[in-house]
């Protein structure tokens, strides 16, 4: 227990040693008291939090400033211990202050849970009995989970392929353009809604009213403009799915698009020009010379929008609550923990997701493993 | 014509093309914004674009409603007298808010001291860990919804904004890290080492010059970030719970759509309040949030 200041010349041995002792015993006193003070604060603001009946305004501004201002007293008040260290146990200690929380949280949140999810998985609906791989049987057997994935092997293929396609046809016209920037910015816009806005604005879209009745949904005005009967989008199987899958892809292209786009920049002129002084055809340019330059964005616009497409939940939780046969890998899941309290499905169709990403998971870790970055 | 690009050969047809896609972008949106501004019996009635011929009817009224709105009786159909509970969504706009800040600026924070950790500390483990990083980077979030939200329920943590903030931080960090370290791991080394021998410790290099230096992939992420989890909804259905006084305004736009049902003059205005926020980000930050997206898709 050598907290001993560094620079301490004692010229007197006795009085030395003990305003030694003395100077140790509170250093490490005072060691104790700050992260001990800063603790109870931060605990006296989180209660207060959770049980004050001040307006709501006051809360937010407090559980805010609580929040951000804690995490960043807890970073200074390590900071300040690791300072009391000798040089050289604190540079021993420096990492576990820049990557320790980090790692902690992560271990927490992400690496924990997936070793937990799997034992939880063998187990039944409360966790407490043992059930082998019955929850495993259940997910490969029953009725709506063969649903589930039918539905989103849908989503997977037709989600990211036509936001793909979508979006580099949309890059590759904007890129021919004028009013590039405002087209770029139109298609990209829906990025910023979330998905339960979306799901308002597409009920609205596919709203339906009994024939006779005027359509306010765009889409059954339209098809009874034509004389024929409005279609009950939403609860009409298989092809809600479709229909669901469209308002995804409504909102991803943008983002291919972005992604795109910048890399179609990217793509040396003098090699197109090249390709057009030989006579190639814009058609053949496109295809012969652009799309294989990008094909690496291409792929990662593409692994991005698949994970986005193996989660998905929040179209089909606001917009049909799975029913009418648009049940999803996610929502079932969501249905396993909250209706009928099952942890031990719910945990399954986690880890079956999980496993669902491993290929995406192995691929960027060969990536990482190229680049040589450390 | 040459310019910038691939050379804009385009001509009226590409434009043409690239118009109507743009129309067809635009109308549910707009079909939204339209309906939010239209009286009750109106919106019900006649579809939106018939504003575009007839404008009338317009009103301010369902904002008015879904913000602020007082509760009322009426008798419906069966002759019952209902009240209709008033739809405060600016409390939930508060609490939209005070979820969101926080859960964007933690991330950040504890990632970039991360960052900074692997790209200028060396210590064993450093590459194993941010191997580590890179695994994570597309695990689902549904594997640590039963076992976070069992820990939340054992420590009394489920339903306060402190488990909303960490999980959010959880889920986000892979990507801030990563993206963090890259931009980071790029700051010259000398000018990391001028501050060194100006006597500087770590945490002040980190303090004073790293954090100033990284500001544009700091912004990058918070937008990022801001918009994910603005816009969450199942994090906050799992971790928050439905407690009118506490739930955010992804959540409260989920009641309304089952509460509202085929009320659209409202539930319009209602999607359009928890929307307006990212827009304007967006809109205004646009490139900020391209330059990150850009940063991130290096992962693949």
């Amino acid at each position: 227990m050598r907290l001993a200041d560094r620079n301490g010349t004692a010229k007197n041995v006795f009085s030395g040693i003990f305003q030694k002792l003395g100077a140790s015993v509170l250093r490490v006193l005072t060691s104790l008291f700050v992260p001990a003070i800063t603790f109870y604060v931060l605990y006296v603001g989180f209660m207060f939090l959770k049980r004050s009946e001040a307006p709501a305004a006051v809360l937010a501004v407090v559980a805010i400033i609580w929040g951000v201002g804690g995490v960043a007293a807890l970073y200074f008040v390590a900071n300040w211990l690791i300072g009391r260290f000798p040089a050289q146990v604190r540079s021993w200690l420096q990492p576990f202050l820049f990557v320790g929380p980090a790692m902690i949280i992560l271990g927490w949140y992400l690496f924990i849970p997936a070793v937990r999810s799997l034992y939880l998985s063998f187990f039944g609906p409360n966790s407490q009995k043992f059930v082998g791989i019955t929850n495993y049987v259940y997910c490969f057997t029953d009725r709506t989970m063969l649903q589930a994935y039918r539905n989103n092997l849908l989503w997977l293929i037709l989600g990211t392929g036509f936001s793909v396609g979508f979006g580099l046809f949309i890059a590759l016209l904007a890129d021919r353009c004028r009013f590039e920037k405002l087209a770029k910015t139109i298609i990209f816009m829906p990025m910023a809604i979330s998905f339960v806005g979306a799901a308002v604005i597409w009920k609205y879209v596919y709203a339906y009213k009994p024939p006779g009745q005027p359509q306010i949904g765009i889409l059954n005005a339209i098809v009874t403009a034509f004389g024929l009967e409005p279609v009950g989008w939403i609860t009409m199987r298989p092809w809600n799915t479709f229909f669901l899958i469209a308002i995804l892809i409504w909102l991803q292209s943008g983002f291919a698009m972005v992604i795109l786009s910048a890399a179609i920049k990217g793509v040396p002129k003098d090699i197109i020009e090249a390709g057009r002084v030989d006579g190639a055809s814009e058609l053949r340019v496109v295809f012969n010379i652009i799309i294989p330059n990008i094909a690496g964005s291409i792929v990662t616009v593409a692994t991005t929008i698949l994970i986005i497409t193996l989660k998905i939940w929040d179209i089909v939780f606001t917009m049909t609550n799975g029913l009418y046969g648009t049940e999803v890998l996610a929502s079932q899941q969501y249905k396993m923990i909250f209706k009928f309290l099952h942890y031990g499905r719910g945990s399954a169709i986690a880890i079956i997701l999980l496993v669902a990403v491993i290929p995406v998971m192995w691929y960027n870790l060969k990536r990482f493993g190229q680049q040589e970055v450390f | 014509m040459k310019e910038k690009g691939t050379g804009k050969r385009g001509g009226f047809t590409v434009s043409l093309i690239l118009i109507v896609i743009c129309i067809l972008w635009t109308l549910p949106t707009l079909g939204l914004l339209i309906t939010s501004l239209r009286d009750e019996y109106i919106a019900t009635k006649t579809g939106w674009w018939t504003a575009l011929k007839d404008p009338k009817g317009f009103t301010l009224s369902n904002y008015k409603q879904v913000l602020i709105g007082k509760d009322y009786t009426y008798v419906n159909v069966e002759g019952v007298e209902v009240t209709a509970r008033s739809q405060n969504l600016l409390l939930a706009f508060a609490n939209s808010l005070t979820v969101t800040i926080p859960a964007v600026v933690i991330p950040i924070l504890i990632a970039a001291f991360a960052a900074y950790g692997f790209a200028w500390l060396r210590f064993p483990g450093r590459k194993f860990l941010f191997t580590m990083v890179v695994a994570l980077l597309v695990v689902p979030l549904q594997l640590a919804l039963i076992p976070i939200l069992r820990d939340y329920n054992r420590i009394g943590l489920t339903g306060t904004y402190l488990a909303v903030w960490l999980a959010h931080t959880g889920f986000g960090l892979p990507l801030a890290t990563y993206l963090l370290f890259n931009y980071i791991s790029t700051i010259p080394r000398s000018i990391l080492e001028s501050a060194f021998i100006d006597g500087c410790s770590h945490f002040k290099t980190f303090m004073r010059l790293i954090l100033p230096l990284s500001i544009p992939a700091l912004a990058s992420f918070a937008i990022f970030q801001f918009i994910w989890v603005w816009n969450d909804l199942l994090v906050a259905m799992v971790f928050l719970g439905t407690d009118q006084k506490i739930a955010v305004l992804t959540q409260r736009i989920f009641g309304l759509i089952g509460y509202l049902g085929e009320d659209y003059h409202l539930l319009t205005a209602g999607a359009f309040v928890s929307i307006v926020l990212p827009l304007v980000f967006f809109l205004a930050l646009q490139r900020f949030f391209v330059r990150g997206l850009l940063a991130g898709s290096v992962k693949g």
